[in-house]
């Protein structure tokens, strides 16, 4: 490893013992021994699967259940529907008061989305279960659903979450979270360009290797151990602990252990519908997703789509930047308003622009809840950002790294969002990419400096 | 229903259980014996997460019913270092940072064992072919190879 010491050689120490020196990782030694326990490792007598009855529709009345073939099915020990759930109604971010509540643990009366979870049947095996799930009957009437997002933002589309009230999160700053810096329809203006593009994007499942799920034990005395490869472990304790409507005192949490999560195991889905089973059955608990559910059931990256409008002069500075953003956060909220807030605050990207002025809208959709994923949020608005940052460089036929190193922000620049930018290393990481990809730039931008204004 | 009796030799020890007919070895291992290193993907044999060693072959124990394993010898990565010692694929996992998450470790050890058992100085074309049913979703894949060719370079100068 190549320490790079010139950069910011006046900030930095040189007495650090341990960056640049390789040291074996804790964890290593279990995992090539195979003696790491995940927790599917866990297996307890007489334990319960759970297999959940989902919704085949994206959009439904629920008119009644049935479930009276399948507390017949041989091994079947407990049936589970919306009723028996404390605190059935729930979002993940009310711990931080992030509202409302938006979520059913089991469907009550709706789904809004196809897979929605609707009943869940313990049973003394795993195909037990299976095949009792199939014998629940629920009866449904199938309502217009709506898929894209601004479909769902035009009058009259169909209600997804009556929870919300309307196809979008309603922040306290309205419809939208916005940024205004500036005046941007003077940037416009007098830009010599202007460039309005549009970027989309799918959602992305993680697929880790092992799937969602988590394994419960009660402890005989009112106590229960879950042990969980969930990425949210206190999340998931406090959230399980209103939905249960069970102190927290009484949850024993194991996990930290995690199978490949990629943010992907941050909702609290399967606890506390494992622990309540343990609870009502006296018995342990397993909910492991199986692979199909993994891929079609758990939350993905969001959909999104950004639509990006800047004006650049000719010597290639970005006078002005209006950004569109829309994160489809399916049918809840899970964590989609906070990552489309996330994106209001990062469009500007890390440049320094006068005007501004960025609207981002969380918006429900009868898909499939969407939530955490490696810097959800901004990873689909960096793409957008920089494929438009090289279509501007080509607009005013300036080299894509040089016209980067203009409008790169610099320590002591307010950014939109009125927070001033420190510890910005930007233009040193060009300068280094520039000469390991052998990608020349002019002398005055390897003279450039992060603290130097003008420089 | 009637258990069917199984008998086997695992990691070098005489093992017999009584399963329903119909059962993996994936569940008779991890549930009934409790050797969890082979880990349970995808049951359905596209992940090798499960991957195990049936009488010199590389197996999917996900997609292999425990029954037809009687009188097999069955090797895992739970019994591939000796005294403490740990074998020199697992080193090399361990030196050259082959393990994110973990849970693909074991399946992808087993298939390496199974290639240098077979091909003790296979080309990295080989090592890649060898890997190729192994899914790593932390995409680790560069560190795992070169963790395949180092244990093989290293069993060439031990020998040597």
């Amino acid at each position: 490893m190549e320490l790079r010491k010139n950069y910011f050689a006046d900030v930095r120490k040189d007495d650090l013992h341990e960056i640049g020196q390789p040291r074996p990782r804790s964890d290593s030694p279990g995992h090539v021994t195979g003696k790491t326990a995940f927790f599917a490792d866990r297996t307890f007598p007489g334990m319960l699967h759970l297999k959940m009855v989902r919704s085949p529709h994206h959009h439904a009345r629920i008119r009644s259940i049935d479930t009276s073939e399948a507390e017949k099915h041989p091994g079947v020990v407990k049936i589970l529907t919306a009723k028996d759930v404390p605190h059935n109604v729930y979002t993940i971010l009310i711990l931080i008061q992030v509202g409302p509540e938006d979520e059913t643990v089991l469907a009550d009366g709706k789904v809004r989305w196809k897979g929605e979870a609707v009943v869940a049947v313990l049973a003394e095996t795993e195909r037990a279960a299976q095949e009792a799930a199939a014998k629940v009957k629920v009866d449904y009437e199938v309502l217009p659903a709506v898929f894209d997002m601004e479909e769902a933002l035009k009058p009259g589309a169909p209600l997804v979450n009556e929870y919300h009230g309307q196809n979008y999160y309603l922040y306290d700053s309205g419809e939208c979270r916005k940024v205004r810096f500036g005046d941007v329809e003077a940037g416009f203006a007098g830009a010599d360009h202007v460039l309005e593009q549009s970027y989309q994007s799918s959602p992305i499942e993680h697929a880790p290797t092992e799937t969602t799920g988590c394994v419960v034990t009660p402890e005989g005395n009112d106590r229960f151990t879950c042990y969980t490869n969930t990425q949210a472990m206190f999340f998931t304790l406090d959230n399980t602990s209103i939905i249960l409507q069970m102190p927290g005192s009484k949850l024993h949490f194991v996990g930290g252990t995690v199978g490949g999560g990629f943010g992907g195991k941050v909702d609290v889905i399967v606890e506390p519908i494992a622990i309540l089973g343990a609870k009502l059955t006296g018995r342990p608990v397993c909910f492991i997703y199986s692979r199909e559910e993994e891929m079609q059931i758990s939350s993905p990256r969001a959909a999104e789509k950004v639509v990006i409008k800047d004006g650049v002069m000719k010597d290639g500075r970005i006078v002005a930047r209006k950004v569109t953003g829309y994160t489809d956060a399916g049918a809840y909220s899970r964590h989609s308003p906070y990552g489309a807030q996330k994106g209001a605050g990062h469009y500007p990207g890390p440049y320094t622009i006068p005007n501004v002025w960025i609207d981002t809208y969380c918006v429900y959709t009868n898909r499939t809840p969407s939530s955490a994923m490696r810097g959800f949020g901004v990873t689909i608005g960096d793409f957008a950002l920089e494929v438009q940052m090289d279509k501007l460089a080509r607009l005013i036929g300036m080299d894509p790294l040089e016209f980067r190193f203009i409008n790169a922000y610099r320590d002591g620049d307010m950014k939109a969002h009125r927070q001033p930018t420190e510890g910005a290393a930007l233009i040193e990481c060009m300068q280094e990419a520039s000469r390991a990809a052998n990608w020349p730039v002019a002398e005055k931008y390897l003279a450039m400096s992060s603290y130097v204004k003008g420089a | 229903m009637a258990k069917v009796p199984v008998q086997f030799t695992l990691n070098g020890s005489e093992t017999a259980e009584f399963v329903d007919s119909g059962t993996t070895l994936l569940h008779t291992l991890r549930d009934k014996i409790g050797d969890t290193s082979p880990k349970g993907g995808c049951h359905q044999g596209t992940c090798g997460a499960c991957s195990v060693i049936i009488d010199g072959e590389l197996r999917l124990s996900c997609l292999t019913l425990a029954e037809t394993c009687d009188g097999a010898v069955i090797s895992t990565t739970s019994g591939l270092s000796e005294n403490g010692i740990l074998h020199p694929l697992q080193r090399a996992f361990l030196d050259t940072f082959a393990t994110q998450c973990g849970f693909c470790t074991p399946g992808m050890i087993m298939a390496a064992k199974v290639l240098l058992d077979h091909t003790p100085n296979p080309s990295r074309d080989e090592v890649v072919e060898a890997l190729s049913g192994n899914i790593c979703r932390c995409t680790g894949y560069e560190p795992i190879i070169q963790a395949v060719l180092t244990a093989a370079r290293s069993n060439s100068q031990n020998a040597a």
